[in-house]
């Protein structure tokens, strides 16, 4: 087990506040590893962090890409999404108006070119590209059990099959870590229960390193291999379910909140 | 030469801060509107073409006195905004904002051409209800009209500040323009606030139309267009939805065109006042006193 | 090879549709039904649906809110009025629709770097003052002859030359948003954040929308200029601007058969008002409300027409397998 990330005291200010202050986490490849916390800890303004949503105050983030270590610092969300960390939201943000197929294909958007020519004028590379890219698009969709619905537009889908559709545009972008920011959230124990089974498999399957976030705590002690705890954005805690279960200080973190 | 280029300049003032003074009047009614609904209201700049209007035939043929005059052109203005909103934009709250920004042009459109159609679209003259006279102060050429101008609108301005922070409609106009779901929940009538915001934006716009027909002494059908543009420009500077950004982004907005004018570049008054938006906007993407609000993710 | 020959049935459809749509016109021309007065509204319909689209393709697609498109005209406009008023040849007039499409995309590119990362209304001001100053520019400048205009502009494009550029122009926006570049616009409009994150280059889409309805845009301004052969700054203002976007969003945001559509009704309705003088402005900005009030979707929402839809039988997109 190597490194794939790596994140040195990281630091986020909003005006006077600091919302993320000196965390430093690292990742290993193919592993399953969870975020939880209180409500307002920072988890998601570190997932932001991570993914280049918002840039850190100060900090380093190192990541081993396919072509070497590289730092993540002041790089777009964009680049950072296509050196390979692929992410879901909290908030469900999908392509409302565009199908279930269209969602996927966005996110494959870098992983083909169609030249302007052959676009504007329909020449059979065209046809042949397009093709080809929709048919690697349905087999995703077809291991999720979503080959039925690729014309549907995603506001159409019902909830926890759009929180699905999301997981799999993520994994369209071919990526080495996967964070999950609340994927049960607002779900009833049956799409729960389908969603850990989901996130197993795609951990077998995919073989890539994933990051949650999350409140349900038989999900997270069910799943994660290692525990990150946040608190007050710093790092309370880290270690395995086991571990995490009998300290202290994340007990009394969570003591009044949710207790597991 | 020290003394007539501080001369130059105290005229160029004089005369920035009474055409600002009118875009700010303007601006506030943009700003308002747009605050409480989010929707650019084209037909803003024809409400004070009305004000105008009606100023020019109550001092005709009724023989109203200047403050009668401004009264009841700033009770039409506001009854035309009044109903321009009920049956304009009121069935389209829930609709896309473009769509209720195309009807806005259209009853720009209907305001404008239907002036032509009754009243034809030659200008026509202002009836100098007050004797213009000049003063010189220390070299710099005042009107009693530019002060009367100023006065008026810096009155109003404030008025205005006073209801929106000291009444109760005042409180519910802010509380709409924040969260209007939330402003209905705990009791706030939103028909009556928005029609408010209407009246009482449309009411100083009614209120420059007469100042700027005494100012300029011509008023024809069409003359909202470019104003009406220009009072939005200085909303935006100012920033949209704060009412004292309405009033400064008017004032930077009249002084810049005369400045440039003064300079002999006329001819790009326009351009100027279009390139000092663009960058705000860059370096302020909400405005001189706007609140940038980030997309929470 | 099934698939392109599907899409090969799809393709020839429309390639039909338009050489018939061509013969027909022609044929009524010959025939005396269709006199000059009709063949102008004619131009002026083809004009604006290529103006509608490009816009449509930067507001309904890209979902970037411009209120610049007249600007980009009034370049391609100059353009081949200064280029054909010196050269006065069919290479001269196709010479001057290319550079007026180059020096639109520079102008595009010089817009829109930094307004496009301004949000919704405040785009639009931005770019509604960014046309501003190209037309001030234009209005200051010599060689485009000042606030009188251009005067006896040859006149090449005819009728079949615009029909021709409707249809070219129509295709390459279509074939645009039906594609890799396409989706990548779409998702944009659709959440900017979510699109960064799927690893779309937000910044350099929006720009490629913008910059491609620039240069439609230059070509019916080039289109204009030649048919119309006098042209002055005061026609490319905001109100020329603004009745782009009323046949954007009449015939639907987000659908290129309803701005077609859109232009069609407005330009028979235009015409057909003629005789109301000032009247016919009064008709029109009512019609216009009131469409608004009871369609506010705009004629077509954001519904196509589509030979694959129709050949397969409509499939409607609202199975749900849960």
């Amino acid at each position: 087990m190597s490194t794939i990330l790596k994140v040195d005291d990281l630091v986020k200010n909003f005006g006077g506040l600091t919302a993320v202050s000196d965390v430093s986490m690292t990742l290993n490849d193919d592993e399953l590893v969870a975020l939880i916390g209180p409500n307002g800890a920072g988890k998601t303004t570190l997932f932001n962090l991570l993914t280049g949503v918002i840039t850190p105050s100060s900090g380093a983030i190192s990541f081993r890409g396919p072509k070497g270590t590289v730092t993540l610092n002041g790089k777009k969300a964009y680049q950072i999404a296509n050196l390979g960390l692929a992410r879901t939201f909290q908030n469900i943000r999908l392509f409302k108006d565009l199908t279930v197929l269209d969602n996927v294909l966005v996110a494959m958007t870098s992983q083909y070119k169609e030249g302007l020519l052959s676009t504007l004028f329909r020449l059979p590379s065209y046809y042949k590209k397009e093709a080809k890219i929709a048919k690697e698009a349905t087999e995703l969709l077809a291991i999720f059990d979503l080959q039925e619905s690729v014309d549907v537009l995603a506001k159409n889908l019902p909830y926890g099959i759009q929180r699905r559709l999301e997981i799999v545009r993520a994994l369209a972008m071919k990526p080495q870590i996967l964070f999950l920011d609340e994927p049960a959230a607002g779900m009833n124990p049956e799409e729960t229960a389908d969603l850990t089974r989901l996130i197993k498999k795609v951990q077998r399957e995919f073989h890539i390193t994933v990051v949650l976030i999350e409140h349900d705590m038989s999900l997270v002690m069910n799943l994660a291999e290692r525990i990150y705890v946040l608190d007050h954005g710093a790092m309370l805690a880290q270690g395995t379910p086991t571990e995490i279960k009998q300290n202290p200080a994340v007990i009394k973190a969570y003591l009044g909140e949710e207790v597991s | 030469m020290e003394a007539s280029t501080l001369q130059t300049f105290f005229q160029q003032l004089i005369n920035g801060l009474s055409l600002g003074s009118i875009y700010a009047l303007l601006a506030l009614g943009y700003t308002m509107v747009y605050g409480i609904i989010k929707l650019i209201n084209f037909a803003h700049g024809d409400i004070y073409m009305l004000g105008a209007f009606w100023g020019y035939y109550v001092i005709n043929f009724w023989h109203f006195n200047f403050l009668f005059a401004l009264l009841s052109a700033m009770l039409v203005g506001a009854v035309a905004g009044v109903i321009i909103e009920y049956f304009a934009y009121r069935p389209l709250r829930h609709a896309p904002r473009i769509t209720a920004l195309i009807t806005a042009i259209g009853v720009s459109f209907l305001l404008e051409n239907g002036m032509s159609y009754l009243y034809g679209s030659t200008p026509r003259d202002f009836p100098q209800i007050i004797e213009p006279v000049n003063y010189h102060v220390f070299g710099v050429l005042i009107s009693n009209i530019q002060i009367l101008i100023l006065v008026t609108a810096c009155l109003l301005m404030v008025i205005l500040q006073v209801i929106i922070k000291k009444t109760k409609m005042g409180k519910a106009m802010r509380a709409v323009s924040v969260d209007p779901d939330a402003a209905e929940l705990v009791g706030i009538n939103l028909n009556r606030t928005i029609s408010f915001t209407f009246a009482l934006g449309s009411s100083m716009a009614g209120a420059a139309g007469v100042l700027i027909g005494l100012y300029y002494n011509s008023i024809d059908p069409l003359m909202g267009m470019t104003p009406g543009i220009k009072a939005f420009v200085a909303a935006v500077v100012g920033g949209i939805g704060s009412v004292p950004g309405a009033s400064i982004g008017g004032f930077l907005i009249g002084l810049l065109e005369t400045l440039v004018q003064s300079v002999g570049l006329s001819a790009y008054k326009d351009a100027a006042v279009y390139f000092v938006l663009i960058v705000i906007l860059l370096v302020l993407p909400a405005g001189i006193f706007g609140k940038n609000i980030k997309e929470k993710v | 090879m099934t698939i392109l020959k599907a899409n090969f049935k799809y393709n020839v459809s429309w390639l039909i549709i338009m050489v018939a749509g061509f013969y027909l016109m022609n044929t009524l021309m010959l025939m005396g039904i269709i006199d000059s007065f009709i063949e102008n509204m004619l131009v002026v319909i083809g004009i604006n649906i290529i103006l509608a689209t490009g816009l449509n393709l930067v507001i309904g697609f890209a979902g970037q809110f411009s209120l610049g498109h007249a600007g980009f005209m009034a370049i391609g406009a100059y353009a081949t009025a200064i280029i054909t008023t010196n050269s006065a040849t069919a290479g001269g007039f196709y010479t001057s629709i290319v550079v007026g499409v180059i020096i639109a995309i520079i102008a595009a590119i010089i817009v829109g770097v930094p307004t496009l990362r301004l949000r919704g209304d405040y785009l639009a001001i931005a770019t509604m003052g960014a046309a501003e100053i190209i037309r001030i520019i234009i209005n200051n400048l010599q060689i485009t002859n000042g606030p009188s205009g251009m005067f006896n502009i040859p006149q090449f494009a005819t009728w079949p030359v615009v029909y021709i550029m409707v249809c070219v122009t129509t295709i390459l926006i279509a074939n645009f948003v039906r594609s890799r570049a396409g989706r990548a616009i779409k998702s944009v409009r659709e959440d900017e954040i979510a699109a960064e994150s799927a690893g779309i280059n937000t910044t350099n889409w929006k720009l490629a929308a913008f910059v491609f309805g620039a240069a439609t845009a230059a070509i019916a301004g080039s289109l204009d200029a030649s048919y119309l052969q006098t042209i002055a700054p005061t026609n490319f203002g905001i109100m020329e601007s603004i009745s782009i976007l009323i046949i954007v969003v009449l015939g639907g945001v987000g659908s290129l058969t309803g701005s077609v559509v859109a232009a069609v009704v407005l330009g028979i309705l235009d015409t057909a008002l003629q005789n109301f003088g000032t009247l016919r402005m009064v008709i029109y900005a009512a019609a216009l409300i009131l469409i608004m009030i009871f369609k506010p979707t705009g004629l077509l929402g954001s519904h196509e027409l589509s030979f694959k839809h129709l050949f397969s039988g409509t499939k409607r997109k609202g199975r749900v397998r849960s």
